[in-house]
């Protein structure tokens, strides 16, 4: 049986996928869900244990052996991500349900439905990190997309409907670039199995048409990752998402599309390809400047204050780019550590606004007054992701701040490490003005809310002691994330 | 109890007790007594670990590993055994004059006080027991966070900005600079480790060494050097027992013991005296002690000018730092601790002063003193510490200071801090003196439309709220017990430490004794 | 000679540049989606002629053929080609409701109701 957890880690929430669509009421369909989300979780965490133990794990699907079968192989890196995901998506499927069946969000016909798309996203999430195919990172890369295009439209907002449509085109030519990248590297290869990839691309390296694959997975892939200044599609799409949705996507979407990235440049490529050849760090590193520090000025002036978080997702996006332009094993290490951390409080974040506009019904600035004292622990939680994305000591965030700047002193790049630094402050900012807003100004008289419900508050805390947990406890996001960065590297201990 | 189990007693102590306090919400009587009980034995816990560290053992524990090589580590040496001394035999007197303060003017929020507080103290001997540069970031950043509840306490647009600028200043520039200068040093030391001697020296060389210094200077914003010490004044707005916290026992307090710790520690004197990198901070020290000085004569408000009067007082203790002698060490570590006495009790008094009788500039003060003896006897004493002059232990720090001055031929330094002194009398004895020899005002001209609510309850004026104040000087009495107490004992203690200074002494005289 | 013997990838370019172009510059939102269909399509042909290997037959094992076309990217593309469908599909989906929703499908006018409401 634990042989094929590799399959059963997709394979679980692709069956429940359907089988919800087929349950009544919504609540059924729920439990099935969280069933199968509990499950992946419960299978990630024996992947990364046994990664951990024995090394890297190669399951040949359909037991066709590799090259030529589809091979789910999994390393540091991917066991890594995959207990990112499933962690998330168990997370945010709890605190789903409430936030749908209020104030009849989603007609009780319709519920299930929800459930099936989420399931097929989280799928295709598991599907793009698990798999050694390069055809195969292309088709998952889909199924999420577009059910994450499903999830989007859900929103209560009609420019819900007009953000989903915008990221569908961009999502679209994004992965169509991917896939003709792809077909280029297929062309030069005639193999599209990742390490078979690895092993041939050297012989052809210099040639125009692996350039060009190089260059259209790359824009491919920044486009999906929301690289400024291709992040475009994301600040509507967060901002106008259900609550539960935006807090999905938010800590993996973008999370996995970076794991592709790294993939692509490290595994199949190679480091010194990507950046020695081709200088692609060059690229990145005033791209993730410029987009840290336009969002997060951005942030500060937004009213609606999940929209303000998506921008700052974009500036934390351009951390984790950061890192992977140093080039190091420590500024890797940032980026993977900092995939984490930021999925757990970007997740902590937006759920902890979920709360908010479940019981206000909004989440414009002007509506947050006095809810520091109405809903503290709505606002605690927030206070706490706050924090952690400040990057306040004994938070997750400051894990991967210190990376980052180590990484960037360890390589004498004395101006990143002090823009990092100033751009933190930049988060105190924005931070903060939802803060007072919420702390100092008085609730309106005439408004009658209490605490959001238990529901809702369980799963919100639950990854707000992580982001408390996993910034004392370092081993998995600093200790892991440094093997994963090795792993990728090519670095032997 | 060995050693190791009592450093981690005094880091949770405080911690529980905010625990208890929290859960106690609706009990005040059982919350302020879980608070008083606490701060006693964490005192006890603290002078128990004393004799520990005078006979010369550093007790050393790891609370975990933050990443390789790199733990959170918990070690007691005597700057932070001295440091930890303050801030837990404050802590009582404090905690029992908040009680008093808190009662007496009826504030919102007490438990949130409370439980803040304990955890501020939590930190700051996380602070002081910190056995490396990690774990000490760690704690100022709590530290900063959990007091911020206590600056913004009463909630209004003034407290806000305040926050703001309290938050802004001391997260910008520990976040911006501190950080940076930390992990650069980590880096090119590759330890982290509080060692005695320093862990710079020989690693780096020419003016780096100068930069190094500058960033942490002003990273460490506690220490309110100019420019970075605004946050002292704006913070002004909370209640006065924050204010003690913030200037005697805890926040600057911290703020400076870092400065302490980083020179001796990290640098080490003897590679700042020959690489010279300290010469700068010499002049900036001076500089700040001079400005505030000045600018604490311009403020009436009793409040603002003591909070200028501290940044001020806080310079000697960088000016120490950055003479780079054995004997600016250990005279500005002993400021430390001098300052810390004086200035609680003249914030102490100033709180009495607005509990009883709802003044708050100097110029209301005429004849005050009459009334409240204790209160401005007690204020005299501080003022004397804190302006240097014996019978007073103000006075052994200043003359350690102006010793090491007079080490590195520093003459102009030797002239800035007689000036200083004289600023200092310049400042504050005219609130004394307008207390005991200013006659008393015929009557309050802002109340005089109001005439009493409830002329038969005169018990109740010392509960009045800022609402109904008393109608006149007479019937302003002393404040109640539990804030005359404290300060009284505050005073008490700053003639105590001129007659205690020599174990003060040999104890700070082993951190410069065992540089190799 | 060469340039003109890769016709086929002249007409992917083509097609491509194309349909990018209309995604691009139209406004009219189910020209968009005709726009990103070139232009998906053009990826389809991309991957159909690089599998083509001339004088080779369908990859059916018989007596008479040596040669045999690479089925591999044909049969990729057919999942691609399914994906178009669905993308297409949903993108459609979604125009009706933006259609309820606004009471248009033009951008510009879209964004203008849109301006309307945030402020």
């Amino acid at each position: 049986m634990t042989e094929h957890l590799p399959a059963l880690q997709v394979v679980i929430p692709l069956m429940a996928a359907p089988l919800c669509a087929l349950l009544r009421p919504g609540r059924i369909a729920w439990m099935l869900a969280m069933t199968a989300c509990t499950l992946c979780l419960l299978i990630a965490a024996l992947l990364l244990e046994r990664v951990l133990a024995e090394g890297v794990i190669s399951y040949a699907m359909g037991n066709w052996p590799a090259p030529w079968g589809i091979e789910y192989r999994i390393d540091t890196v991917n066991a890594y991500m995959l207990l990112l995901v499933t962690m998330i998506g168990a997370v945010v499927m709890a605190f789903a349900r409430p936030t749908l069946e209020q104030r009849a969000h989603l007609s009780k016909r319709k519920q299930p439905w929800f459930y099936t798309t989420y399931l097929l996203c989280l799928t295709g999430l598991l599907g793009m990190i698990i798999t050694g195919d390069a055809f195969n990172v292309f088709v998952f890369l889909e199924i999420s997309s577009l059910s994450s295009y499903v999830l989007i439209s859900i929103g209560r907002d009609r420019r819900a409907l007009t953000a989903a449509y915008q990221y569908l085109i961009m999502g679209t030519i994004g992965a169509t670039f991917i896939l003709i990248g792809i077909g280029f590297l297929y062309v030069m290869t005639g193999t599209l199995n990742m390490l078979d990839l690895a092993a041939r691309l050297p012989a052809v390296a210099d040639t125009r048409t692996v350039r060009a694959a190089f260059a259209f997975l790359t824009i491919g892939i920044s486009l999906k990752l929301a690289l400024f200044p291709l992040h475009l599609w994301l600040p509507n799409a967060y901002a106008y998402a259900p609550s539960a949705v935006t807090a999905f996507l938010a800590a993996t979407a973008t999370k996995v599309a970076i794991y592709v990235m790294l993939r692509f440049f490290f595994t199949i490529f190679g480091a010194q390809f990507s950046f020695e050849t081709m200088g692609l760090d060059a690229i990145l590193l005033p791209l993730a400047l410029a987009g840290i520090f336009s969002a997060s000025v951005v942030a500060i002036f937004q009213t609606n204050v999940k929209r303000m978080l998506a921008y700052s997702s974009v500036a934390q996006i351009g951390y984790m780019i950061l890192g992977i332009s140093l080039v190091s094993v420590t500024g890797l290490t940032a980026t993977i550590s900092h995939l984490f951390n930021h999925a757990l409080m970007k997740g902590t974040l937006f759920m902890a606004l979920g709360c908010v506009s479940y019981q206000i019904g909004a989440v414009r600035l002007d509506r947050l007054a006095g809810i520091g004292r109405t809903m503290p622990w709505t606002m605690g939680a927030f206070v706490i992701g706050g924090l952690s994305l400040i990057g306040v000591p004994l938070t997750a965030g400051f894990v991967s701040k210190w990376l980052l700047i180590l990484g960037a002193l360890e390589r004498g790049w004395w101006p990143v490490a002090l823009l990092v630094l100033l751009t933190s402050l930049l988060a105190v900012i924005y931070i903060w003005r939802v803060v007072e807003v919420a702390y100092f100004r008085p609730a309106p008289e005439d408004r009658k809310i209490g605490e959001a419900p238990l529901v809702l508050l369980i799963p919100t805390w639950t990854l707000a002691l992580a982001n408390l947990y996993f910034g004392l406890d370092t081993s998995l996001n600093a200790g892991v994330a440094r093997l994963a960065a090795q792993s990728l590297l090519g670095v032997t201990q | 109890m060995n050693p190791e189990a009592l450093l981690l007693l005094a880091l949770f102590i405080p911690l529980l007790s905010a625990l208890f306090i929290a859960a106690n919400d609706a009990h005040p009587n059982r919350r302020e007594l879980a608070t008083l009980l606490a701060s006693l034995l964490l005192l006890g816990v603290v002078l128990s670990l004393l004799p520990v560290v005078a006979s010369g053992a550093r007790p050393t524990v790891d609370l975990f590993e933050f990443a390789s090589g790199l733990p959170l580590r918990l070690s007691v040496e005597p700057l932070g055994m001295l440091f930890a001394a303050v801030a837990a035999l404050l802590w009582p007197l404090n905690s029992l004059y908040s009680i008093g303060y808190m009662r007496g003017n009826q504030e919102q929020h007490q438990t949130r006080f409370y439980v803040c507080f304990a955890i501020a103290i939590a930190s700051a001997i996380g602070i002081a027991f910190s056995g490396n540069l990690l774990t000490l970031f760690i704690f100022y950043e709590t530290l900063t966070l959990s007091t911020y509840p206590l600056v913004t306490h009463k909630g209004n647009a003034d407290a806000m900005r305040a926050g703001r600028l309290y938050l802004g200043i001391l997260i910008g520039t520990s976040i911006g600079l501190l950080l940076l200068a930390i992990i650069w040093t980590g880096l090119i030391a590759g330890t982290l480790e509080f060692t005695p001697g320093g862990i710079l020296a020989g690693k780096m060389e020419g003016p780096t060494v100068a930069i190094l210094l500058a960033l942490y200077m002003f990273g460490i914003g506690k220490a309110a050097l100019m420019p970075f010490h605004r946050w002292l004044p704006a913070a002004m707005v909370a209640p006065t027992p924050v204010s003690a916290l913030l200037h005697a026992v805890a926040v600057v307090k911290a703020g400076v013991f870092t400065v302490m710790k980083v020179v001796v520690y990290v640098f080490g004197i003897d590679f700042l005296a020959v690489t010279g990198a300290s010469q700068w901070l010499i002049w900036v020290a001076a500089l700040t002690l001079l400005l505030a000085s000045i600018v604490a004569l311009t403020k009436d408000n009793l409040k603002a000018r003591l909070a200028y009067s501290t940044v001020s007082q806080l310079s000697y203790v960088v000016l120490g730092a950055a003479l780079a002698t054995s004997m600016g060490v250990i005279g500005g570590s002993m400021q430390i601790v001098m300052h810390a006495m004086g200035k609680i009790t003249l914030f102490f008094c100033a709180g009495a002063i607005y509990t009883a009788a709802h003044k708050t500039e100097i110029s209301q003060l005429d004849g005050l003193g009459r009334v409240m003896p204790f209160t401005f006897g007690a204020f005299l004493i501080g003022a004397l510490s804190i302006i240097g002059l014996p019978p007073l232990g103000g006075s052994w720090s200043k003359w350690y200071l102006l010793m090491g001055a007079a080490d590195t031929g520093q003459l102009v330094m030797i002239a800035v801090l007689i000036i200083s002194s004289l600023l200092n009398v310049a400042y504050l004895l005219p609130i004394v003196g307008r207390g005991f020899f200013a006659p008393t005002p015929a009557h309050d001209p802002d109340t005089a439309h109001h005439p009493d609510p409830h002329p038969a309850s005169t018990a109740d004026n010392q509960h009045a709220t800022a609402g109904s104040p008393p109608p006149d000087g007479n019937r302003i009495h002393e404040a109640p017990l539990a804030c005359v107490v404290p300060l009284c004992l505050t005073a008490f203690g700053c003639v105590l430490l001129f007659f205690y200074a020599d174990p003060l002494y040999e104890l700070l005289a082993t951190i410069v004794r065992t540089t190799p | 000679m060469q340039i003109l013997g890769l016709y086929n990838y002249w007409i992917f370019i083509v097609l491509m540049m194309c349909g990018f172009y209309v995604v691009i510059s139209r406004g009219n939102l189910v020209k968009k989606l005709v726009g990103l269909n070139i232009f998906q399509t053009s990826v389809f042909i991309l991957y159909i002629s690089m599998g083509k290997i001339i004088g080779g037959t369908a990859p059916i094992l018989t007596e008479t053929a040596t040669v045999y076309s690479n089925p591999v990217p044909h049969v990729l593309i057919l999942t691609a080609i399914v994906v178009g469908i669905a993308t297409t599909a949903l993108g459609l989906a979604l125009v009706v409701r933006i259609n309820e929703a606004y009471g248009t499908i033009e951008e510009d006018e879209i964004h203008a109701q849109s301006e309307d409401e945030a402020l």
